[in-house]
């Protein structure tokens, strides 16, 4: 068991720090500190492209895709020094986390062509489409239409909470192409283009006022018969795979940014004199805790290469970072105290905390609720019954 | 970086399961907790036969030289059968000799406390002892094993020294404690002699990590534990015509326990490695292991007494051997408000 990275690795660090610095310093200072999904998209479009010119867009692929072939370690280091540097979330972190590995491991050779330097590249932007009126939780619910026309598939029907969508240039899509099937069975996994009329998109408005998710409707929407991703059918199979894909190693930048979210929570208390108060020092310290066993959480996970037993440590990760994020969503304001409940100008807009206290009801929500996530560790980690369901 | 079990610690960890799962029996126990509290026979296979009690000391005194990450391995394998074994103040005190013992105390006390031979308690307090030259006089309360230890390890504001029990002006007093498995007792010292530690920062906080750490360490074996022996119940146990396991309520709080205790996992062994890398955070990691494993485990032990119903309850069962480990352990070297101020005191960047 060892914790320390050794010499080269922080020499690795160093160089990052100092590209990630310099850009947030310099050329891309007018994106720093941003913590929000899509605000100022065009700049960070151009971020995306900027990184990639400099190879450090998806360090973790292999060389020939763009990558770097980046070590455990170095992503680990990669990742949090982009978050300390300020910089904002990647607007492409669902192409670069979610779509790029699962075409790299169920693409056909011709798809990662396709794909793959786009993504590199920043100039492929991804949104993900599972999500519909019927199929939340119960993901295998969907019901959205895929057909083989010839040579192409045809898809009708709508997918909701489509982050992004506005955005993107390329959504993948799970759909139902087995006539008559039911449940996971008959869903196939499409990549589709966005910029086609058969794709329309009606943005929905969230509880902080930004509007970053969509509707998104298919009314004969088309894509090359080549862009189903595995085999028709086997689409459940890639979506269970891609969802693994979310707790990568980029769940360590994500904890930088929350890194800076608690110091600014404690920094206002120490302002307006909180943090003499002994309740809030105990929940101060609790967060400080919570954010440090997350950090080690996922440094387990992912020193955890063989697989061989239950990986408790990824199965209880999503739940445990939602949850605490929430929480410190309320310790937010119960630092901010009445003031935090006024905005800074005459928009409903927010400043950072109260738009955390805001933005964290949703942790707890997308990539399987709380419940859903509780559920699969009874039944997954701990061997409990499987939760009946009323339609069969 | 490399945050898994190496291939030795892996069987270290295998070995200290198996033999306390094998030889830490419920029988075995609770006739321990029907006498002194503690399973001498257990502690002297522990010792002996296994060699387990050297782990820490260094190997020119007899024993393996390993570190705090093993430490941890053996603690969590002991506290997850509720062992009544010293193992507390047998680690402070190689701990706390190694680092700050004479030459001497060295000789004299590592390789029998390597050999498993002779059994020492933590005895600290808060209040000041009268030192007189290498003469201590004063009370500390609450010290666990204490009755039936060989050698004191006191830990005052001022220092630390080593007092055998045996010595002249020692008296100790058992007493009934709620945690059978771990007894405490109040110790005299009316002139009794003592031989110093070396005073340093270092010397103390070699005593502290290691007893922090098999406190935590104990909290996440016995969280872990009853974890699975509810998983187990849950499976068997029929009612409504359906194993109580699959019922979602019950589902969640396996789920939840499982969920604290993949954190206290991440803690104690962050905390062992910080302590033995020397990284800076290792006072911060200590305070939080010893308080979110400490919190962790009686959680569990709570939620294990309930989704027991009825025999969860009972003196026959063994949910409560947990359920008292765990109330004990909260509190037993500083509470977790304590260890959470600490770190407040640190992230509001007011550390002395
Ligand atoms: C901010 C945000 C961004 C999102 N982005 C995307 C995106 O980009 N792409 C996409 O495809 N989706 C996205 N989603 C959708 C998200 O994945 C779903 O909202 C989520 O899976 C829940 O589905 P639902 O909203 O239909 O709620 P439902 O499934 O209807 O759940 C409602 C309530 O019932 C509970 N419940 C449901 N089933 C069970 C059960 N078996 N046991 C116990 N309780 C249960 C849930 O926990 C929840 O509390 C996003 C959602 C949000 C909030």
């Amino acid at each position: 068991m060892k914790l320390g990275f050794s010499k080269a690795e922080e020499e690795f660090r160093a160089e990052a720090a100092d590209w990630l610095q310099g850009q947030m310093a310099g050329e891309f200072k007018d994106i720093k500190g941003i913590t929000t999904l899509t605000e100022k998209a065009e700049r960070r479009k151009e971020w995306e492209q900027q990184l990639a010119a400099h190879k450090w867009s998806c360090i973790g692929w292999p060389v020939e895709w763009g990558g770097r072939g980046a070590s455990l370690a170095e992503q680990v280091i990669f990742a949090e020094e982009y978050a300390r540097a300020g910089v904002p979330g990647r607007v492409n972190h669902i192409g670069i986390e979610l779509a790029g590995p699962t075409i790299l491991t169920f693409g056909t050779e011709e798809q990662k062509q396709r794909f793959l330097p786009g993504i590199a590249a920043g100039t492929t932007i991804f949104c993900q489409g599972f999500s519909e009126p019927n199929a939340g939780s119960d993901l295998g619910n969907v019901r959205t239409k895929a057909r083989l026309d010839g040579d192409e598939w045809v898809v009708n029907g709508q997918k909701i909470w489509t982050s992004l969508a506005h955005i993107s240039d390329w959504i993948f899509v799970v759909a139902r192409s087995g006539e008559g099937s039911k449940g996971p069975k008959g869903l196939t996994f499409l990549m589709m283009d966005m910029h086609q009329p058969g794709i329309e998109i009606r943005p929905i408005e969230q509880i902080n006022g930004d509007a970053e998710f969509n509707e998104t409707f298919f009314d004969d929407a088309r894509c090359p018969a080549d862009s189903l991703i595995g085999t028709e059918g086997e689409g459940w199979r890639v979506a269970m795979g891609l969802l693994a894909f979310e707790r990568g190693v980029s769940t360590l930048g994500q904890q930088m940014a929350f890194r800076n979210e608690l110091d600014a929570i404690i920094a206002a208390a120490k302002d307006n004199g909180k943090a003499n108060n002994p309740l809030i020092r105990q929940r101060i310290a609790k967060a400080e805790i919570g954010l440090r066993l997350m950090r080690y959480g996922a440094l387990r996970m992912l020193s955890n290469t063989d697989h061989s037993a239950i990986d408790g440590a990824a199965l209880t990760y999503k739940i445990q970072w939602a949850t605490w994020r929430r929480g410190l969503g309320e310790l937010a304001m119960d630092v901010l105290g009445q003031a935090g409940e006024i905005a800074s100008g005459d928009a409903y807009e927010w400043d950072v905390l109260p738009n955390l206290f805001l933005y964290s009801r949703a942790d707890t929500i997308y990539g399987g609720t709380n419940q859903i996530q509780r559920n699969q560790i009874a039944e997954r980690g701990l061997g409990l019954p499987r939760e009946p369901r009323g339609d069969k | 970086m490399e945050f898994a079990f190496t291939e030795e610690q892996a069987m270290i960890a295998e070995t200290a399961r198996d033999f306390f799962r094998e030889n830490a029996t419920s029988e075995r126990t609770r006739k321990a907790m029907a006498g002194e509290g503690i399973d001498r026979e257990l502690w002297q296979a522990f010792g002996a036969e296994l060699g387990l009690a050297g782990l820490t000391v260094p190997e020119e005194h007899g024993g393996s030289g390993l570190g705090m990450v093993e430490l941890a391995i053996i603690a969590e394998a002991a506290g997850s059968q509720v062992s009544a074994i010293p193992l507390l103040g047998h680690a402070m005190a190689c701990a706390a000799i190694g680092a700050g013992g004479s030459d001497e105390a060295k000789a004299a006390w590592l390789p029998r406390l390597a050999a498993g031979e002779a059994i020492c308690a933590i005895a600290s307090t808060h209040s000041t002892l009268e030192a007189d030259g290498d003469k201590l006089t004063g009370t500390i309360q609450c010290v666990p094993h204490g009755a039936v230890a060989d050698l004191l390890l006191v830990a005052a504001p001022k220092g630390m020294w080593l007092v055998e029990t045996a010595a002249k002006g020692v008296s100790i007093e058992g007493h009934t404690t709620m945690d059978q498995t771990r007894p405490l007792a109040t110790v005299m010292l009316d002139g009794a002699a003592a031989t110093p530690l070396a005073q340093s920062f270092d010397v103390t906080m070699a005593a502290w990590s290691a007893g922090w750490i098999v406190l935590a360490a104990e909290a996440l074996g016995g969280a872990q534990e009853t974890l699975e022996r509810t998983v187990a119940y849950s499976l068997d146990r029929v009612q409504f015509g359906r194993q109580i396991g699959s019922f979602q309520a019950y589902k969640h709080r396996l789920a939840d326990m499982m969920i604290e205790i993949e954190q206290a996992r991440s803690a104690v062994y962050w905390a062992a490695c910080a302590v033995d890398e020397g990284s800076d955070e290792a006072q911060m990691a200590l305070h939080a292991a010893k308080s979110f494993c400490a919190d962790t485990f009686f959680m569990c032990a709570g939620n294990m007494i309930q989704l027991h119903g009825g025999i969860g309850f009972t003196w026959e069962h063994d949910a409560h051997l947990f359920f008292k480990r765990a109330r004990s352990i909260q509190t037993m070297l500083m509470d977790g408000e304590f260890h959470r101020e600490q770190v407040a005191r640190m992230v509001l960047g007011e550390a002395a």
